[in-house]
């Protein structure tokens, strides 16, 4: 999954510091540039550390998110081989999430304060998840585009210069074409069902196609931020490049499985040997992101009560741990 | 959450397979060892990406401090001899 980066630090934040001949702030630039990583206990500019924080924290949140409109169907699956995969991707998206807080953690800040931002409204996570869920192919859709847009947004962010953030992405990258093969398999097999499998495969991908492209964040003449965060290569591709990637790649995935996206404009231009599609309604995406999807409001809500509802679990296990001291585990061996 | 309710982290480390080094793959917040374990269990190798897992508590772990790199290294810098290409050797010579 990805985040948006779409809640930035304010301006004053982002400016690098004073880049003084010499300064930490020439030397940082130059290490950047020179493709060295950055580790966590190095010397960084704040407006970095926070854009990362940032950065790397709506990114966890979006995976822990995101694994709600999919468990939706875990009971649902319709054999007992998809809901074991349902599973096995789900458990996944919990682990992207853990290893991403564990990179935001190595910023110096902490895992509670992560969790408060998210459940007090105050951190933003991806607005793809503020989407409901209410077929099977959804469950396909979501895993073909869904996890095909962020693969798209993903793979450059294992050569981010932050080492682990970079490395968290290496593991999850790996896991992720998983998620998007299974997918694309879910629609591959409604596709060459019957015609009301065909056509519920059709309406789930009018449903994702648009809000998938959205993924990508606002327009590159709109997004404010990106030209800071590429120099100090958090960032390595605009989000229009990733965008008609993304739109180059999945048309002919679509049309093997005989399946139109919901783009009237949209046609090949042999000229310039990429697709054009039509323009992206951002007023949509706003409200999303303002709080007035479809989902919002459940979603959290669904997160709060997980986490009040686990408090007492937390607070057992810990006084469950203070009682058995000392710790009976093994030696390293 | 109060500071004295907080889970402690603990750093991963993990054998790929037999005749590998352990090597650090992340962190995971739990209140024991035995916690920690399990859990790395199920988040860093779900596909078997390992036959051995070491954790330590992350306050355990002692480094060196990236603003002493310099000095810190420095010995080693200028002793090229410690390298075999240092000597020259003519190529009529074999298998040294």
């Amino acid at each position: 999954m990805y985040s948006q980066g779409l809640d930035n630090p304010p301006p004053e934040r982002m400016v690098p510091a004073a880049a003084v001949a010499g300064g930490p702030g020439e030397r940082f630039q130059l290490r950047v540039d020179a493709e060295e990583k950055i580790e966590p206990k190095d010397w960084m500019p704040d407006g970095y550390r926070q854009t990362l924080i940032r950065q790397i924290s709506q990114h966890a949140h979006s995976e822990i998110v995101g694994m709600l409109p999919e468990g939706n169907w875990i009971t649902r699956a319709p054999s007992l081989l998809r809901k074991c995969i349902l599973i096995a991707k789900v458990q996944d998206e919990g682990g992207h999430g853990a290893y991403l807080y564990s990179a935001a953690e190595t910023l110096g800040v902490s895992r509670e304060e992560l969790v408060d931002q998210l459940l007090s409204g105050k951190a933003k996570y991806s607005s793809i998840f503020n989407y409901p869920t209410p077929t099977w192919a959804d469950v396909g859709a979501i895993g073909w585009l869904v996890d095909g847009a962020a693969i798209m947004n993903q793979i450059p962010l294992c050569r981010c210069s932050y080492g682990p953030y970079a490395r968290a992405m290496v593991r999850v990258c790996r896991e992720e074409s998983f998620h998007q093969r299974q997918g694309y398999e879910i629609m591959l097999k409604l596709s060459q069902g019957t015609a009301a499998q065909r056509e519920m495969a059709q309406a789930a991908l009018n449903r994702w196609w648009w809000p998938s492209l959205m993924m990508f964040g606002p327009s590159d003449n709109d997004s404010k931020h990106s030209t800071q965060s590429m120099r100090w290569k958090i960032k390595r591709f605009s989000n229009d490049e990733l965008r008609q990637k993304f739109v180059d790649f999945t048309i002919p995935q679509a049309d093997y499985l005989g399946l139109k996206v919901p783009d009237p404009e949209l046609r090949w231009d042999a000229g310039a040997d990429c697709y054009r599609f039509g323009p992206i309604d951002w007023t949509e995406f706003d409200e999303v992101l303002k709080g007035h999807g479809p989902c919002n409001r459940e979603r959290l809500d669904a997160r709060r009560k997980a986490h009040a509802e686990g408090a007492w679990v937390r607070e057992a296990a810990l006084a469950y741990a203070a009682k058995s001291r000392p710790a009976t585990a093994g030696r390293a061996a | 959450m109060t500071a004295s309710q907080l889970w402690p982290l603990y750093e991963i480390f993990i054998r790929a397979r037999g005749g590998l080094d352990h090597k650090h793959v992340g962190s995971i917040h739990a209140v024991d060892a035995r916690m920690a374990l399990e859990h790395a269990r199920d988040v860093y190798t779900r596909r078997l990406e390992g036959v051995s897992i070491w954790i330590v508590r992350s306050t355990d772990i002692i480094a060196s401090d990236p603003a002493d790199a310099d000095s810190l290294f420095e010995p080693a810098r200028d002793k090229v001899y410690r390298h075999p290409t240092f000597y020259e050797i003519p190529d009529e010579v074999k298998t040294l």
